[in-house]
């Protein structure tokens, strides 16, 4: 019982590892948890998650502590994240394991019985517990089923097949609940409580050309930007290295795959030269020979560099005229691996060979980078552990008061790059955080949602009710699937990998194009029953606001940090640039309005981002306050 | 290569279903996924009409989510590694034929409801029984590679309903739980701490509905899309169904392990 005499009522947006953390978290801490989800939780997009979940418990003899984890990650991340939760999560990871290992999760093991580890990109260490080549899907499984578990106990609601479509906010702005759409009767509906999480993953859709599921729309994260939220560093866009061409969607070839010795060559061509990293003029391999051009470049991390740093490569490569063919494809070889370690990437491996029909444990994989994870989110805050205002402050909670938002929706976690199999992490530690935090900030409330006047939710409901009526009568000449793939391939084509400035404003002008033309849409299916094109017509409206917020801090952001590549400003501008892109939503501009943030930098100064040359470094990181609570 | 295929749909609403034709441009690397999306982009049939793009259900398109099962050419499958060429060239036929699995409740063209199979895990006590999380760092039990290799292929169940389409034994005058949940009860069983909690996993599949139901047909195993030895499952979970049921009778707490 609360304070107004009632169960701590949470909604909990989004049945992905994050989501589900929260929830379990939340049930055990005695809340009532209403779990909302497009679609069955077990089918979210962290089953995408392939290669692993960092933690540095050092049973591989190496040394390895949280703090050189926290190093790696604070770096590879090019110096663009707040430091405190980076070292709050690193210190977390290993209670983190061993809690997903007691809920059972399969992780490979040691011949002795003990959690196996592989290497990931950015670091030198095996750091990555993984359950062969589908890691996060089985972290999932395991939290889901722990939610199941509490649902029978009726502590967990689900409201699976719904879509999240607007917060409530009461006259103060403090969030007191939700409208929900019933993705297969269409009916909108409310639902009430003491606070809202929104755990609703990444936005690869916006570009289409990526290896996000589906429901990765970012619709969620835009309704909610369009209602206030701040979206933070939506510039920092990661694309992976290795994915597999296809038409419906690339699919991700796994880290792991390099991981476990996957090698990635061109054929040289001995004419041909290039611009090593250190500054050097070198020749590009031998004619006809396979070139390890990575190998080459980055003796120290070889094949496992940052992703920011492979994508590059690989693009320039490819447009010399280097590639496969002289296409835009390289080879992932991984056919001189013994069985043993094939096995270990079997589930890969064999999806490779079921869309492609080569068999990869024979021939070398063609493979391309691709969009893959966004860097970026709503803006959450972070009291630090010393911080003299820690507890008048709520860790995850975004400017909205009693909205929180946690997993990768949110921006807190990988900076200007995500390293390989830090995700899972952080959508685990931010999940369990979000439910530490929570039942504190429902102690703080003065008045319940119980007296929150019905107005508001009326209110809320009509917005909604008014929007689908609109949308459905709209009778224009526009389709809205052609709108979405002009806007996507824009995307794909000006905001991925290379950055230009004239590109990006003319970005900006084509989707301000789109923005006027989804006025003019016609639907081809006005039916009130599992509308799929109503429902892509709707987000479709908020993934446009969210991409001119991505465009707009890609066009301000004069300068290479991360996955932020702009060849016209080729240096990381620490003088200028080294601070948090803040983007807020204004209905009477055109465009989004960027301000910026000092970014929190108390426990390591920003260091040259190097990955030439081979030195395990013990890191000194300064202030790590000696009161932190962890959450496992 | 041809230059077009037909896809045959089978859609509509649970009181009316019929079939419409989509006459498709050959791309290639085309699979079940693109071509829908395709239709979804210029929704015209066969006979030039416009009419509604068809629903279905999607997510990672990489088989491991388990959204896109339906039927294709009759048999349960995952839509999404379904390569329009290879099934072509497979049947001689260029007309592809989908329906939505028979098995669950129809929403609507290709889309069910699979929800049974989530009611069905809870039946059987789908989890660890663990304290609070927030507790206990400590690590979990040792488990060793070759029974680890066992959990993992067996925790790649999806949940996609492939199995319970291919049963037999699943149908509207039959309460069996069908292969999947059997297969997931054993899973738990399997895990050293899980095991101590097996009466609870073991005691429903007892009941009507439970393993004794399988008729043992083993269509299951055929069209699993993650090759999980579901009629190994069964036997297994059977066996142990039986040492329950005596263990009930005549043992303690104490004399199991």
């Amino acid at each position: 019982m609360n304070q107004f005499g009632k169960k701590n009522e949470v909604i909990v947006v989004g049945g992905g590892l994050s989501g589900l953390a929260a929830v379990m978290r939340l049930a055990e801490k005695g809340c009532h948890v209403k779990l909302v989800s497009v679609t069955k939780s077990k089918r979210s997009h962290s089953v995408c998650a392939q290669g692993g979940i960092n933690a540095a418990i050092n049973n591989k003899g190496e040394e390895d502590s949280p703090l050189i984890h926290a190093y790696d990650t604070i770096k590879g991340g090019d110096f663009l994240a707040n430091q405190p939760p980076i070292i709050e999560m690193c210190l977390s990871a290993p209670g983190i394991i061993n809690m997903m290992e007691r809920l059972g999760c399969p992780f490979n093991r040691t011949p002795e019985g003990n959690l196996d580890f592989r290497r990931f990109g950015g670091t030198l260490y095996h750091r990555t517990a993984f359950c062969g080549a589908s890691t996060g899907q089985q972290l999932l499984y395991a939290l889901d089923e722990q939610v199941r578990k509490h649902e029978v106990l009726g502590k967990v609601e689900r409201f699976e097949s719904h879509e999240f479509m607007r917060l409530v906010l009461d006259e103060q702005g403090v969030a007191r609940g939700i409208v929900i759409m019933d993705l297969f009767n269409m009916k909108l509906s409310v639902l009430k409580a003491d606070a809202v999480v929104m755990a609703t993953g990444g936005i690869g859709v916006i570009f289409k050309k990526s290896t996000n599921s589906t429901f990765c729309t970012g619709a969620a994260n835009g309704r909610l930007f369009k209602q206030g939220m701040f979206y933070a560093n939506g510039e920092f866009i990661q694309v992976h290295p290795t994915a597999i061409p296809g038409i419906d969607k690339l699919r991700l070839m796994s880290e792991s795959a390099r991981g476990e010795g996957g090698r990635i060559w061109v054929y040289g061509d001995s004419s041909r030269t290039i611009k090593a990293p250190n500054g050097e003029i070198v020749s590009c391999g031998k004619t006809g020979e396979p070139w390890y051009f990575l190998e080459e470049f980055y003796p120290a991390f070889a094949n496992l560099i940052p992703r920011d740093i492979g994508s590059r490569e690989i693009l320039r490569i490819c447009e010399l005229g280097l590639g496969v063919n002289g296409e835009m494809q390289v080879y992932l070889d991984v056919s001189h691996l013994p069985d043993e370690k094939k096995e270990k990437l079997q589930s890969i491996l064999e999806m490779y060979q079921k869309f492609t029909g080569d068999d990869p444990r024979k021939v070398p994989m063609r493979i391309f980078p691709a969009m893959h994870y966004t860097m970026g989110g709503a803006w959450v805050d972070w009291p630090a552990a010393d911080d003299p205002d820690r507890w008048e402050r709520f860790r995850q909670m975004t400017n909205l008061r009693g909205c929180f938002s946690i997993g990768e929706a949110d921006y807190q976690y990988h900076g200007a790059n995500r390293l390989g199999a830090n995700a899972l992490l952080a959508c685990i530690f931010s999940g369990l955080v979000a439910g530490q935090e929570i039942p504190r900030y429902i102690d703080h409330l003065t008045t319940s949602y119980h007296e929150t006047s019905s107005k508001y939710y009326e209110e809320a409901l009509r917005l909604e009710e008014e929007l689908k009526q609109d949308l459905l009568t709209r009778n224009g000449p526009e389709n809205i699937y052609h709108l979405y793939d002009e806007m996507a391939d824009w995307m794909t084509r000006h905001v991925t990998v290379k950055r230009d400035n004239r590109d990006l404003e003319a970005t900006l002008n084509k989707l301000k194009e789109l923005r006027e033309r989804y006025q003019r849409i016609g639907l081809d299916d006005r039916s009130q029953f599992a509308n799929q094109t109503y429902i892509f017509a709707n987000e479709f409206g908020s993934m446009l606001e969210l991409a001119l917020a991505i465009t707009k801090g890609a066009l301000l952001r004069n300068e290479f940090r991360g996955a932020h590549f702009k060849p016209e400003f080729p240096e990381r501008d620490d003088e200028n640039w080294l601070k948090t892109t803040i983007a807020r939503y204004d209905p009477t501009q055109s465009e989004p309005i960027i301000s910026y943030q000092p970014i929190d930098l108390r426990h390591l100064k920003p260091i040259l981002r190097d990955y030439t040359k081979a030195k395990k470094v013990k890191p000194t990181l300064e202030n790590i306050p000696a009161n932190i609570t962890l959450p496992v | 290569m041809a230059d077009s295929y037909i896809l045959k749909i089978f859609r509509g609403h649970p009181t009316h279903q019929y079939w419409e034709e989509f006459e498709l441009e050959m791309v290639p690397s085309a699979n079940i996924i693109s071509s829908l999306m395709e239709i979804q982009r210029r929704p015209i049939n066969r006979l030039g009409e416009k009419v509604a793009p068809v629903v279905w259900e999607s997510g990672c398109l990489e088989e491991v989510c388990g959204s896109c099962s339906m039927l294709i050419n009759g048999y349960p499958r995952q839509a999404c590694t379904a390569l329009i060429e290879q099934m072509i060239n497979t049947t001689g036929q260029n007309t592809i034929r989908l329906a939505p699995l028979t098995k669950f409740p129809l929403v609507r063209d290709l889309i069910v409801d699979r929800s049974r199979m989530f009611e069905d895990l809870k039946r059987i006590h789908a989890w660890i029984d663990v304290g609070e999380t927030s507790s206990n760092s400590q690590p979990g039990p040792k488990i060793y590679p070759e029974k680890q290799k066992v959990m993992y292929q067996l925790s790649t169940c999806m949940t996609c309903g492939c199995c319970l389409e291919a049963c037999p034994q699943v149908n509207a005058h039959s309460a069996f739980i069908g292969p999947a949940a059997i297969s997931q009860a054993r899973l738990f069983n399997a895990n050293p701490v899980g095991y101590t909690q097996r009466s609870l996993r073991l005691r429903p599949l007892m009941e009507e509905g439970g393993v004794s139901d399988c008729g043992n047909s083993q269509n299951c195993v055929q069209v699993c899309p993650k090759n999980i030895p579901l009629a190994d499952s069964i036997a297994a979970v059977g066996r142990d169904v039986t040492f329950q049921a005596l263990n009930d009778l005549f043992s303690f707490p104490d004399r199991e392990e």
